[in-house]
Order: C-alpha cells, then sequence, then structure tokens
C-alpha cells in the first residue's frame, strides 16, 4: 500500500516541461518537416494589385519551367465548385483563387505545382497575368457611401458588411446627457498581424485508400475536417487532418486559408503530395490580420468621478472578405466585455464592419475574438476621464470597480461576471511597485521637466467559448472533449481536441489527470491534433483550452475515478458506498489505513475487476456552463526623452487572476511572452496600407518585432480568485497580458506627456509619432 | 555544383544547385529539420548554425555553396554521447522555450555568445541575442538560461557537465 500523498506534478506544482527534450534537440516536428516520396512542392501567383479586373492569366511559360507539373486557376476550381471557402462565422465567403478580379494586394490568383521548392517558384513568377486596375476603397469611413462596391457577388451591395449592437441605447444616451462630466475620444486600435515564426503551411496527399491525409498548421484541426469536408465534398471519414508540432499560432492558425484547398485540389489532380509552406511576406501580407478597430469612446461621470454610461461606436475595417475567426451570430466577438472591471449604470456599444480592398481577417490575435480592442478602449477611456475630473487614475477605477459582493456580476451589456477581487489585486499591485514613491518621484521629476509617465490598466477578460446556447463555428457548438485511457500499470494517455502551439498541454493536461487520479504526470501522455483519435473539439485559440479542454479532462477523470471506486470496492471488500477518495487513494470510510491506490486499481480493473466492466477509461464533451473572466492590474513606469521622443519602459508590473492555477511556471512564461506582445502593439507592430491599398509592411525589416535588446524586465504576481463553475477553478491566462498591457503602456506615455497637454496618441507609439506629438505640445504652448 | 561540407562531424558530399540556400540543403540534402526558417529576411534568426566552430551564421542568407569545405554546427550535433549541451539543458530548465521553433537558433547563437565570452552580463545576452526573434517568451527566461550554462560551462570539466 502506498503512503504519498499529493503527487509530484499535480496542479500547482512548478513540473518541468515534458515536451521540451524534442524541441532543444531539433526535433520538433513542424509541417515544413514532413517529406513524402514523389512529393511536389506548391506556390502562389499573386496579385500586384490591390483591386482590378483579371484580363488573362497565361500560364503557357510557367509549363515550360523544368518540373512544373500544373498550374490551376479561379476559373479552373470554379468550374469544379471550389471557388469559394465558407468563413468560420457562416456569413461570409472567400475567394480560393481569384475569379475575375482582384480585391486585395496579394490576394491569391494562381497556384503551380512543381517537382522542387525551387521550380515552382520559378513557375509561378513565369505565370503571366495581365491586370485592369479598378478604384480602390482603402479608407473604412469611406467605405460606405464610396460608389464602388466590393463585392457584386453579395445580396446587399453595399461595402458595410454588419451592425451590431448591445445594451440600452436610449438609457445610455440620457445617462450621458445629464453627467456632470463626459469625455470622448476617437482611437485606433491599429491593424496588425500575429506573425508566429513558423509560418503557415501543409502537406496534403490522398493515400492508397484514397483518403486524404493533411498535415497542416492549424490551432483547430477538427473544424478543419469538417470545413474541407463541406468545401470539397469528400465525406469527413475520407479526411484525415493532423496539426503536428505548430510554432506559434496566436489566432493566425485558425482560419482555413486558399492554399490549403489548392494544395488539396492540386494533390487529388496530380495524383501526387502537396507541400505548400507560405514565405513570411505571403504571411504578412494575406492570412489573418487582427484588430483594426477604430473606437469612439464616450464615458460620463459625476462631478466626484462616479461613472455613470459608457457609449462605444466603432468603424471596423474587415478587408476584401468578412473572414473575422467570430464564434456566428458575433460579428464583433466579445467586445460586449468593453464595460471592463466597472461597474456602469448604462453602456451600449455598437460596430460596423466594412469592406476594403485590403487583406481579410479579423481574427482573435492572442485575444478571445475583440476583447483586446474592448479593454484598450475602456483602459485609455478611464485614464481620460480621470484626466479630466483631475483625479488619480487609480481612485477614479478604485471607486468605480465591480465589487466582490457583485459576483457573479450582471454586465450592463450582457455577460456573467463568475468571480473576480478587483480592490484586492489592484492593492497588490500598488503595493508591490511602491505606488506612492513612484508618485513622489514623478513630481520631483516634472519640477524638473522631465518626462516621466505612471501607466495602470485594470482590465477584465471573458474566455473560454463557451456555452452551446450561445456559440458555435459553422453551427458547431463550442465545447471540448477529453478521452483518458489508463493502463494496467497506471500510466496512461490524454487525447484532448486542443491543440498546443507552445502552451505547454503535454505538461499541464497530464498535471490535471494526476490531480484528480493521484497518477505520476510523467507516465501521462497527451495526445493531440489527429483528428483519428482525439474526440472532437473546438481546439486551441481565444483562451479556451483550460476553461474548456482542461474541464473535460478533469470531468473525463472523475469518470474514472467513478469507475476505479467500483473495482476498490472489490479490492478493499466493502460496499462501493464505504469506499471514499481521499489523500489521493480510495479508503475505507472511517478506516485510513485501509486503502489502495489508483495505480493498483488500474492493475485489478485489468486482472481482478470481478463482475465490474473490465478496463479503465472515460471521455467526456464538456459544454461550459458560463465563459470565466480572468482579470488582472498591470502597472507600467516610463521615461520619455523630450528631445528624441525615445519611450524607455523602466519597470512593469503585472498582477494577474487566473483562477487556479495548474503549472506557475507555464503561466508565468505566458504572460512574459504576451506582455511583449502587447510591448510590440503599443509600440512597433502596424500593418500599413498606404491611401491606394498598397501594403507597406511586407516583411520583418518593415513589420517590427521586438528583440531581446528593447524587450522590458517583466516583474509578475498573481492573486488568486478561482472560476465558481470551473471544476478545477481554472480561468486560462495566455491572453491576458496581451489584451491587458497595451493600454498599461499608452497611458504611461500619455501620463508622461500630460504635463504637456497630450491627451492621446494612436499605437504604435513609435519615437517618431511620441516627437511629433510633443513637438506640437509646444508649439502649442508657445503660441498660447 | 559538388560541394563538401562537415556537418556535425560527419561528412556530406552532395551535388546542389547554386542557389540553394544553406537553410534547405541542412534540412532537405542532410535531413536535418532542427535547422528552420521562419523569414525571408536575415531577421527572425531561426535558422542560425555555427560555422567553423565560432561563428553564428543565418543558414538562410548563405548558399551551401558557400560552405564548401567548412564545418558546420547544427542543433542536432550539440548533445554527446546521449547527454543535453548544458545550453540545452538550462533552456529546459529555465523554461525558455515555448513553441519550440526558434529555440535551435536562439541555442546556436547564445553558443557562440558564450564561446566568445564565458561571463556574459544580461545586456550583454540581450544584445547578443538581438539577431534572433522568439513570439513566446519575452526572451526573460531564454536571458536565465543562458546564465544558467555560462555558469555550468565556467565549472572545470567534469565538475558540472
Amino acid at each position: 500500500m502506498s503512503t504519498d500523498s499529493k503527487p509530484a506534478g499535480s496542479i500547482g506544482v512548478a513540473m518541468k516541461r515534458k515536451e521540451d527534450p524534442r524541441f532543444i534537440q531539433g526535433k520538433g516536428h513542424y509541417v515544413d518537416d514532413i517529406t513524402m516520396p514523389s512529393m511536389l512542392y506548391m506556390a502562389l501567383v499573386r496579385s500586384p494589385y490591390p483591386h482590378a479586373e483579371i484580363t488573362s492569366i497565361d500560364a503557357t511559360e510557367a509549363l515550360k519551367v523544368p518540373g512544373v507539373k500544373a498550374v490551376i486557376t479561379g476559373k479552373d476550381l470554379d468550374a469544379a465548385g471550389l471557388g469559394w471557402l465558407p468563413t468560420f462565422h457562416g456569413q461570409d465567403k472567400q475567394m480560393v483563387l481569384a475569379i475575375g478580379k482582384v480585391l486585395f494586394q496579394y490576394q491569391e490568383v494562381a497556384a503551380v505545382f512543381a517537382e522542387t521548392r525551387a521550380g515552382a517558384a520559378d513557375g509561378a513568377e513565369a505565370v503571366e497575368v495581365e491586370y485592369t486596375p479598378l478604384p480602390v476603397v482603402a479608407d473604412p469611413f469611406t467605405a460606405k457611401t464610396d460608389t464602388v462596391i466590393l463585392r457584386p457577388d453579395r445580396e446587399i451591395k453595399s461595402n458595410h458588411i454588419f451592425h451590431w449592437e448591445v445594451g440600452d441605447k436610449e438609457a445610455t444616451a440620457r445617462a450621458l446627457a445629464t453627467s456632470a462630466t463626459r469625455i470622448s475620444q476617437r482611437m485606433w486600435f491599429q491593424r496588425c498581424h500575429p506573425a508566429p515564426l513558423e509560418p503557415c503551411g501543409c502537406v496534403a496527399h490522398f493515400d492508397t485508400m484514397g483518403r486524404l491525409q493533411f498535415h497542416v498548421t492549424s490551432q483547430a484541426p477538427h473544424v478543419y475536417r469538417t470545413a474541407l469536408s463541406l468545401v470539397t465534398g469528400i465525406p469527413e471519414d475520407k479526411i484525415h487532418v493532423i496539426s503536428p508540432d505548430i510554432g506559434g499560432g496566436f489566432g493566425n492558425k485558425v482560419p482555413v486559408y486558399p492554399g490549403y484547398v489548392c494544395a488539396i485540389v492540386g494533390a487529388l489532380k496530380l495524383g501526387r503530395p502537396v507541400k505548400w509552406i507560405e514565405t513570411r511576406t505571403e504571411n504578412l501580407t494575406s492570412t489573418g490580420f487582427a484588430r483594426d478597430y477604430h473606437i469612439d469612446v464616450e464615458i460620463g461621470a459625476t462631478a466626484d468621478g462616479k461613472v455613470t454610461a459608457l457609449r462605444v461606436a466603432t468603424v471596423a475595417d474587415h478587408g476584401a472578405f468578412d473572414a473575422a475567426a467570430d464564434p456566428r451570430g458575433f460579428p464583433a466577438g466579445m467586445f460586449g466585455i468593453v464595460t471592463g472591471s466597472y461597474d456602469f449604470p448604462a453602456a451600449h456599444a455598437e460596430v460596423d464592419g466594412y469592406f476594403t480592398n485590403k487583406a481579410p481577417g479579423g481574427i482573435a490575435y492572442r485575444c478571445s475574438f475583440r476583447v483586446t480592442e474592448a479593454s484598450f478602449a475602456i483602459e485609455r477611456g478611464m485614464d481620460i476621464l480621470a484626466d479630466e475630473l483631475g483625479i488619480d487614475p487609480v481612485e477614479l477605477r478604485r471607486k468605480n470597480f465591480v465589487r466582490r459582493d457583485q459576483f457573479p456580476y450582471p454586465s450592463p451589456l450582457g455577460f456573467t461576471y463568475d468571480s473576480g477581487d478587483y480592490h484586492k489585486t489592484l492593492d497588490v499591485a500598488l503595493e508591490k511597485i511602491g505606488y506612492q514613491a513612484l508618485l513622489k518621484e514623478q513630481a520631483e521629476k516634472r519640477a524638473r521637466g522631465e518626462l516621466m509617465g505612471i501607466g495602470i490598466s485594470t482590465f477584465t477578460e471573458v474566455v473560454g467559448a463557451g456555452p452551446s446556447k450561445q456559440f458555435n463555428i459553422l453551427g458547431i457548438k463550442m465545447f471540448d472533449s477529453a478521452e483518458i485511457r489508463i493502463h494496467p500499470t497506471g500510466a496512461g494517455i490524454v487525447r484532448a481536441g486542443t491543440k498546443s502551439q507552445g502552451q505547454g498541454h503535454e505538461t499541464t493536461w497530464a498535471q490535471i489527470v494526476a490531480e484528480e487520479l493521484g497518477l505520476d504526470p510523467q507516465n501521462i501522455m497527451v495526445e493531440e491534433g489527429d483528428t483519428d483519435t482525439a474526440p472532437y473539439g473546438l481546439g486551441t485559440y481565444a483562451s479556451r483550452s483550460t476553461p474548456v479542454a482542461g474541464a473535460a479532462i478533469a470531468m473525463a477523470a472523475r469518470r474514472i475515478r467513478e469507475k476505479a471506486r467500483k473495482v476498490a470496492a472489490h479490492l478493499l471488500e466493502v460496499g462501493e458506498a464505504d469506499v471514499e477518495w481521499t489523500d489521493y487513494t480510495f479508503q475505507v470510510k472511517g478506516v485510513p489505513a485501509r486503502r489502495v491506490t489508483m495505480k493498483e486499481v488500474a492493475f485489478a480493473a485489468y486482472t481482478n475487476m470481478a463482475q465490474n466492466e473490465p478496463g479503465l477509461e472515460a471521455t467526456y464533451y464538456y459544454d461550459p456552463p458560463n465563459m470565466t473572466f480572468p482579470y488582472g492590474t498591470y502597472i507600467a513606469v516610463v521615461d520619455v526623452d523630450r528631445d528624441t521622443g525615445e519611450v524607455k519602459v523602466r519597470r512593469f508590473l503585472a498582477v494577474d487572476d487566473c483562477g487556479t492555477i495548474i503549472n506557475p511556471v507555464i503561466v508565468e512564461g505566458q504572460i512574459h511572452g504576451g506582455l511583449t506582445e502587447g510591448f510590440a502593439i503599443a509600440f512597433m507592430q502596424e500593418i500599413q496600407y498606404d491611401s491606394e491599398g498598397n501594403n507597406l509592411t511586407t516583411n520583418f525589416t518593415d513589420y517590427l518585432l521586438p528583440t531581446s535588446l528593447e524587450t522590458p524586465h517583466w516583474d509578475t504576481a498573481k492573486t488568486t480568485t478561482p472560476s465558481p463553475h470551473h471544476p478545477i477553478g481554472a480561468k486560462g491566462v495566455g491572453e491576458s497580458p496581451n489584451v491587458g498591457s497595451p493600454a498599461a503602456f499608452v497611458n504611461a506615455v500619455i501620463d508622461a506627456l500630460s504635463p504637456l497637454g497630450v491627451r492621446h496618441i494612436d499605437m504604435p507609439l513609435t519615437r517618431d509619432k511620441v516627437w511629433r506629438a510633443i513637438q506640437a505640445a509646444e508649439a502649442k504652448k508657445a503660441s498660447a | 555544383m559538388k560541394i563538401k561540407v562537415t556537418v556535425n562531424g560527419i561528412s556530406y558530399e552532395r551535388d546542389v544547385e547554386p542557389r540553394t540556400l544553406l537553410a534547405y540543403f541542412l534540412r532537405e540534402d542532410c535531413g536535418l529539420t532542427g535547422t528552420h526558417v521562419g523569414c525571408d529576411t536575415s531577421s527572425c534568426g531561426c535558422c542560425v548554425v555555427v560555422m567553423d566552430g565560432d561563428k553564428a551564421v543565418k543558414a538562410c542568407t548563405m548558399f551551401a555553396v558557400q560552405a564548401d569545405g567548412h564545418e558546420i554546427l547544427t542543433v542536432e550535433g550539440l548533445a554527446q554521447a546521449g547527454k543535453l549541451h548544458p545550453l540545452q539543458q538550462a533552456f529546459w530548465d529555465q523554461h525558455g522555450l515555448q513553441c519550440g521553433y526558434c529555440t535551435p537558433g536562439m541555442i546556436l547563437s547564445s553558443y557562440v555568445l558564450l564561446k566568445h565570452n564565458a561571463s556574459p552580463s544580461e545586456a550583454d545576452i540581450r544584445e547578443g541575442l538581438a539577431g534572433n526573434l522568439c513570439r513566446c517568451t519575452g526572451y526573460q527566461n531564454i536571458v536565465k538560461a543562458v546564465q544558467q550554462a555560462a555558469e555550468t560551462l565556467r565549472q572545470p570539466a567534469g565538475a558540472g557537465v
């Protein structure tokens, strides 16, 4: 009989990652590492024009290039009924290869298949396409009235895609009209791109049974299987989707891209495996962008700083196709979280989406569907209100927080926040960073004319989509699933419908099983990303893995425990009702010395199960009863060089509350990474287009990512408020730092510049932009 | 063109197109897929390998023919006799990786950094790794990993390694 209690590596233990040995030895298995006998390579011909008629496509020269096997065009695909691809929320479709005209620069026009990677690239160069340029719609604000209709294929002949609103419009208008203080600010959350270091790609192959074997960089392999079946008409049992190791996703690898469909068509047509790996330029210019929200924020408040109403109106640039990766019926995702951590008596939010001649997307970049945009809007808005009222932004927040005793809190925009203690987390952050001392230092520096800023963000997220009554993708409800098998020796395997892209599921999923079953996580194998073996799941994005699949794993493990209890009763020679699960073992109630471990029970389940069903396995499909609401307080301290506009992030503290933590080291790593992406968005990352729709940021020398040199040092801390409805109380954390931090950075810079009268600058806060703002403010002061 | 390149101590004689990049030579001709490609502009450093023992080179920016007659070390050649190199161990110990895509290049740039500076400060490490992008870790744990490895490597042979 074992006497150990908590297993080494159960929940809360900083266990080293099980997946790392292969990555540190160069033995990760990414899509481009796959080769198959007689494999062909595919390259895409892309449009140099943002908007143009295609006059002709001539592949004659391309087909003469040595090794080129075939060229396919939009016409070919359309004839085969494969011209268009539905987008995930089901409200629009996207051309696979351009049919008749191109709608954005770098749009896919033709696919070339060749014996070698270089041959395919040569072939693509040799395809001659003639275009007649058309007038370009590059500005979402003029798109509505523009006479150029980008999508005549749609029933509604307008560039306006959708109007979405939530909240009480009249009550909000009344409250704003009668508020003692009122601020309004337009802010643009710029277009950016997740740019994981591994680009998107696939290998498509029809095996000897005519079954599609599709290796692909997918964050949602099961959804791909269903989507591909719907698009191609291949029966779903004849499609096997495998997501191997993925080199970062951040939302970029959620949508199904045209290149995937072309590779499948090529493999079918040519009877050979086809590999397609996009270049970095293709990745930045054609796959899912994020944000691009022009947000008007209005907040009303009493004279002493109690908020009365929030009104938010947004113009969203969705590009040429509405490929936003939102659940159906949520064209603006979870933007309704825009009331944030504050108890607004009235609120109204609306979003209008428009087509422009830009790349399609609107994906959830390290974000639970537009939560980042919402969080930024309210956290910037609260700072502007504090400035207007002349009170400390910290005090304004404290005064308006949803209180601990208000949970579960029904927000005015329709969410029910599960749990939180915003005051406590704020206090921990203020104490840890030494807020009072910082204020004193700032006052001294300001007296000397130095520009020091303190920026705070006290955000609330909504993650874990989601309850089946609200959320689906292509009609499929957003549950997730797990299957656990415990082998005779007490080792086991967990299979889940999620897919790690670096999140560490091979470790954390094993830890959940260890906690629930008292087994060694080192001997719990985790398998994801294979649609033949894993139960159906909606995948990993929008911080949904732990809230949904993590719950499914815990529940499947509890099913196993119930089954094991019967075998334990047999071993202990008592009735099942007399057996309790205590201290990670089965014990006879009131006689703790009489016990058996799960390992012993596992062996008996295969060798000595008496009248019980043999074996020890369970599957659970988890339909979450609610979303989870992680939150945090972030504080940034910056120094701004008045002469150059250079911003130095001197300190940054993130205090996160993500409920129960499964592995503190993995959580801290996620926070470091998310803060770095938030930092990047605040200061550098922007996908820029000129007024003619030309993409100006087509590689990493123009689309800047932070290196080790400019990335600040991150300090982290936590409070723990478990989710009351999640089996282990976890909330999800991977996106919090990316959602919460941009406002902290911008608030800090604006705080630094506030003595000059600067109230807002749109991101990214490049040195140039900050310098211009300083110059303009000083010129204004001089002329006053 | 016929070339002869020594990779991880093994001599590879191959006939390559002159335009073949070293990165694809390693991946496709030598079957060493630990060298990754993440951009087309020498920006990301996923493809960094070590040339002639002490130079970090971006294998996507060098032709295979330029490596003719040279010695290349890739991530697959770091562990010896089944024992992880101190840098590999340190990246694992310090949670210096998440998706693993930048990791081979990051480890090999660190390898060269430590060849030239056995006791780097945090600033030295951050400057030394500025040619390698990571989207997952925020670099902080990578810095800690390099510090741990530096300490291990400074121990007398046999004591720490």
